[in-house]
């Protein structure tokens, strides 16, 4: 029999987990120079529809299906291919989740995940080799790793290596998500190399009042995230819902905080980013610490990724909109930050090293941390070259100064002069697509007529 | 005829448009600039990257005036935008060849 109170709840969390993703291309796309906010945007958009198709196809069925060989290394595509055999409620006596309910929810995890890696590769790369990225990352990168981290063990099922062998915490998803995507995004950034004038040129962000909206959306969506992550309405996700709360407010305030020392001035943009870097450290340990740990974890996750967020600067990578000073590192410490503070008084119930558990946690977080780290760095960047050398992954120095937006999707994000912009338009669609001269000459001719 | 051009910081747009109503100028026009001037720009830091900001914002005034009320334009415009600090901006005057009012077809000093 359906639990209907669970199930109204990990649907309403699914639906809010989605909204994070156009809320991050609102955060992403204000911060870029207006003449790429589209393409940033889009870039959200195409992992949004990519990724809804590719997992109901076989995504789920590699995440969730029975571990081949029993390795726990990822699932057979074909168990549950287009979902079959899922349609039927199959929950037990005692109440449960009906299936299509958690495929649901966790489609949208795989959806954002995606979309993240975009902001390492802001204005210059491809529209079409990001969506052939994007497919290819989640079939052999998402999909797997999503098997490690989620898929627990059942009944005559073998779930992932880390969830039930390493048994490293990972409540929603500090490494499957976090740490796999801000990997993900270095490795992408090193293959497309920075953009023309990186370090040189101003490139600031053309709407900051978009990011404010974009960072706010975040937060509201991950508490579908981190409380839908219990997989039911209890106490589990109550707890995780107080420390997303508390910790993401004490991120922000570590942020702004290291802005005034260090640069004279708090920062709306630095609150914005304040908030992410704290929703994404309590992301795997919002079911595993106290609220008091909530708020060192956050503190200390805003301080540190305001402070990694220089280092492509003195590294020399264009990481453009900080996917790595803000998902990586803040993935890494959340992550290894349960080995030091989790309390068994926590729905988790495990002690970490300050709580008098010894390291026996912490190092199970460690190697957690860094086998996704690497394994996604690797392979991200191999699939990453392999397009760069083939199809081709960047944009041409000239498309790329006249900006992407026109250049690739025909449109520019805003009309701002009130004269002089109207132009004409061609009377049928497919002609305004058309740019040979022969065509433009086509169309002077019917104005004039 | 004489048209008097004045660069002023944006906030003492009123206080200039009122002091030439008080001297009976009947029109003028105004658009919003930018540039540098001995004040330079401005800095402004993201995620703890400076960007310095070359040009600033302004307002350019223009009055068409006649020969005779040149003088008395560009110190009523002077006065109006001072504020003693560097960045006050510039006024000039340059010599018109012809005016004509559309609306008519008036031309020179009836067309002022």
């Amino acid at each position: 029999m359906v639990n209907t109170g669970d199930t109204a709840w990990i649907l309403t969390s699914a639906a809010l987990v989605l909204l994070m993703t156009p809320g991050l291309a609102l955060f992403y796309g204000g911060m870029v120079r207006a003449k790429s906010v589209l393409n940033m945007m889009m870039m959200s958009f195409g992992a949004l529809a990519l990724i809804s198709v590719l997992w109901v196809l076989y995504g789920y069925s590699i995440a969730f299906g029975d571990s081949v060989g029993g390795a726990g290394l990822f699932g057979s595509p074909f168990e549950y291919f287009g979902l079959a055999g899922l349609m039927e409620d199959a929950t037990s006596e005692e109440g449960g989740l009906p299936a299509m309910a958690f495929v649901g929810f966790q489609a949208v995890f795989a959806i954002i995940t995606v979309a993240l890696i975009s902001g390492a590769i802001a204005d210059r790369a491809k529209f079409g080799a990001w969506m052939v990225f994007a497919g290819i990352w989640a079939t052999i990168v998402y999909f797997p790793v999503a098997h490690w981290v989620f898929a627990f063990d059942g009944d005559d099922v073998v779930g992932g290596w880390i969830a039930n062998d390493l048994l490293a915490l990972d409540f929603a998803g500090g490494t499957a998500v976090h740490i796999n995507a801000g990997a993900a995004g270095l490795a992408l950034a090193f293959v497309l190399g920075k953009r023309r004038g990186f370090g040189r040129e101003a490139m600031r962000p053309h709407n900051l009042p978009l990011v404010m909206i974009g960072a706010g959306l975040l937060w509201f969506g991950w508490f579908g995230f981190n409380a839908g992550s219990a997989l039911a309405a209890n106490n589990t996700a109550a707890v995780a819902w107080v420390n997303t709360l508390v910790a993401t407010g004490a991120a922000t305030l570590g942020w702004l905080l290291v802005e005034k020392i260090r640069d004279g001035h708090s920062t709306s943009l630095g609150a914005a980013s304040g908030v992410v870097a704290g929703l994404v450290a309590i992301t795997p340990a919002c079911n595993a610490v106290s609220p008091v740990g909530a708020i060192l974890i956050g503190v200390i996750a805003g301080a540190l990724c305001a402070l990694a967020v220089g280092l492509k600067y003195a590294l020399g990578y264009d990481d453009s909109l900080d996917v790595v000073g803000v998902h990586l590192v803040g993935g890494l410490w959340g992550t290894i930050a349960i080995g030091f503070l989790a309390s068994a008084e926590s729905p988790a119930g495990v002690d970490g090293l300050f709580y008098g558990g010894g390291v026996d946690q912490l190092w199970r977080q460690v190697v957690g941390a860094v086998a996704v780290m690497l394994f996604s760095f690797v392979v991200t960047w191999i699939i990453g070259t392999v397009i760069q050398k083939t199809m081709g992954f960047r944009i041409t120095e000239e498309d790329e100064i006249t900006g992407i937006d026109n250049v690739l999707h025909a449109e520019s994000g805003y009309d701002l002069a009130s004269l002089g912009s109207s132009g004409s338009t061609a009377p049928l669609a497919g002609q305004a697509r058309a740019t040979s001269t022969d065509s433009l000459a086509r169309n002077t001719e019917r104005t004039m007529a | 005829m004489k048209l008097v051009t004045a660069i002023v910081k944006p906030f003492k747009l009123d206080d200039v448009k009122n002091a030439l109503e008080l001297i009976g100028i009947a029109g003028l026009t105004v658009s919003e600039v930018q540039g540098f001037g001995r004040q330079r720009g401005h800095t402004e830091v993201y995620r703890g990257a400076e960007y310095q900001v070359d040009f600033v914002p302004k307002v350019r005034i223009e009055v068409v005036v006649s020969e005779l009320d040149a003088a008395r334009v560009v110190d009523a415009v002077v006065e109006a935008a001072s504020t003693g600090q560097i960045g006050d901006g510039k006024v000039w005057v340059t010599t018109i060849d012809e005016i004509v009012r559309v609306r008519t077809g008036e031309r020179g000093e009836d067309a002022v």
